[in-house]
């Protein structure tokens, strides 16, 4: 597989919830092993493009490829595409009834077949991964909201996917625990990872997105390599939003 | 009381024994049955299909419409006619289950409800099936905050068993009054059932008290204790304000 090789393609997208008109033809594409973050103020469809590409919503119009297949009318057969995509929740989302090892291992146990033993055996390197193989015992509850999210995070990767979505991963957490996620998904990033990344952190956008999406209103506005986009050159309206936040 | 001992005689005859232990009986299969059932119908109401929304609907209407000592007889006397008989131990067990049922919805509904809906989408995005989302993630989930109430109606389920002397099943409260109307010592035996009913409420609590330890220790929890006279005052209390 080349390097160039798109691993979602999003063509004409349409999403409403009632009359309220979320995505408006949005399109866009992920190569296989890059990053893209996705930017742009509240309730400009972000987190809803997100959901659709890991089938979480229906979609009026368009269609979404992932790894080759056209997936956008899956319907029953959704849970099957989801097995290869990872997705990481803003309020983590960890299962508040099992610790942080029974939250990595459920999934690839009950969901893929694999073994309890080496299920335990992967839970616990990837919990070393994400820096926190102290933690195993520990119930949701019991751990900070840093370290819930990268139990996510490594519940995610658990199932070996090809590709990871973030939806605001630092939204929910206190300014001194963004640093220690951001730093987990930079590591994934950089070792290959195909990632789309839903956040309002413009540093970590310049330093680990490959391409940078900027969305307003339901709409891709802009879609350029980073430093092209932060170099402002791109477009006006993005140029705006972006010394908007930058200069707050 | 001019005969005290005569409690005592009543409470440890073969009869009484006997009685006591159809009505524990009664008691555990009509809740075991009422609780399938309640999942059933919860199951039914929180299902996107219309039709089987309307179905529970009109299941909870039907039984939480009528009395249980309706639908005791109603099932003895009337499902016979439809080929359907039971004998006088299953009609009321059938009847209470079903009844039970009606109210175990709205208790596993509100457990089922109080498992957020971000736990729900987390467990489709790791690619598990409706009913794998639903056994692995919604329901232990749900079962914490089912089991305390579902202790409340262990204790209603035991003194609404006594319905069913209704149809003639030999279960404590028959037992007692039979044995009164043969020699009109109606207060020492009620009594010694009386004491039969106090003591398998006061059980009941015990045995949920350690389940609710267990639940709260299952999950790793130092959470605070109550102690076995508020629950007796809490149990007794709040399923006194239930109508049926």
């Amino acid at each position: 597989m080349s390097a160039m090789q798109a691993i979602v393609r999003v063509r004409g997208l349409n999403k409403s919830f009632g009359d309220l008109h979320v995505l408006k033809d949005v399109s866009l594409k992920v190569e296989q092993g890059k990053t893209v973050v996705v930017i742009g103020p509240s309730g400009s469809g972000k987190s809803t493009l997100l959901r659709c590409l890991n089938l979480l919503e229906t979609i009026e119009s368009g269609t979404i490829e992932f790894d080759g297949q056209d997936i956008t009318h899956l319907g029953r057969q959704a849970f099957k595409t989801r097995r290869d995509i990872g997705m990481v929740f803003q309020n983590f989302e960890l299962f508040a009834h099992l610790t942080a090892l029974e939250n990595i291992v459920l999934a690839p146990v009950q969901v893929k077949g694999v073994a309890k033993p080496e299920a335990v055996a992967t839970a616990r390197a990837l919990l070393e991964k994400v820096r926190i193989p102290e933690k195993a015992d520990f119930y949701p509850d019991e751990l900070s909201g840093g370290q819930q999210q990268r139990v996510a995070i490594a519940r995610a990767l658990a199932m070996k996917p090809k590709m990871m979505l973030y939806d605001e991963p630092t939204s929910a957490l206190d300014p001194e625990m963004i640093k220690e996620v951001l730093d987990v998904i930079q590591d994934l990033s950089r070792d290959g990872m195909t990632s789309v990344v839903v956040t309002h952190e413009m540093a970590f956008a310049r330093r680990v997105a490959d391409r940078v999406v900027f969305m307003e209103s339901g709409r891709v506005i802009d879609d350029a390599p980073t430093s092209e986009f932060f170099r402002g050159t791109s477009s006006e309206r993005a140029k705006r939003f972006l010394n908007q936040i930058l200069h707050h | 009381m001019d005969k005290p001992w005569l409690v005592v005689e009543y409470f440890v005859s073969p009869r009484f024994v006997w009685g006591a232990s159809l009505t524990l009986w009664i008691t555990v299969v009509s809740l075991f049955f009422g609780i399938q059932v309640g999942l059933l119908i919860a199951l039914l109401q929180e299902s996107k299909n219309r039709y089987l929304n309307a179905l529970a609907v009109g299941y909870l209407w039907l039984f939480r419409g009528t009395p249980a000592l309706f639908q005791i007889i109603f099932v003895f006397n009337v499902l016979p006619q439809f080929g359907i008989t039971l004998s006088n131990f299953w009609s009321g067990v059938v009847a209470l289950a079903m009844n039970e049922g009606a109210y175990m919805a709205e208790i596993v509904r509100s457990g089922l409800q109080a498992v957020g809906r971000g736990q729900r989408t987390a467990a489709r995005a790791l690619g598990m099936k409706e009913w794998q989302v639903m056994r692995s993630v919604v329901l232990p989930q749900a079962l914490r905050i089912i089991i305390p109430p579902t202790g409340n109606q262990f204790i209603g389920m035991l003194k609404l068993s006594a319905l069913v002397s209704a149809v003639a099943v030999e279960e404590l409260l028959l037992v007692a009054n039979q044995a009164a109307s043969a020699n009109f010592r109606y207060l020492e035996a009620l009594s010694a059932a009386g004491l039969y009913y106090l003591l398998f409420t006061t059980l009941f609590m015990l045995i949920q008290a350690r389940i609710e330890d267990w639940a709260r220790g299952n999950r790793g929890r130092r959470g605070k204790k109550s102690s076995l006279f508020e629950r007796m005052i809490g149990a007794t209390g709040g399923d006194g304000g239930r109508v049926r």
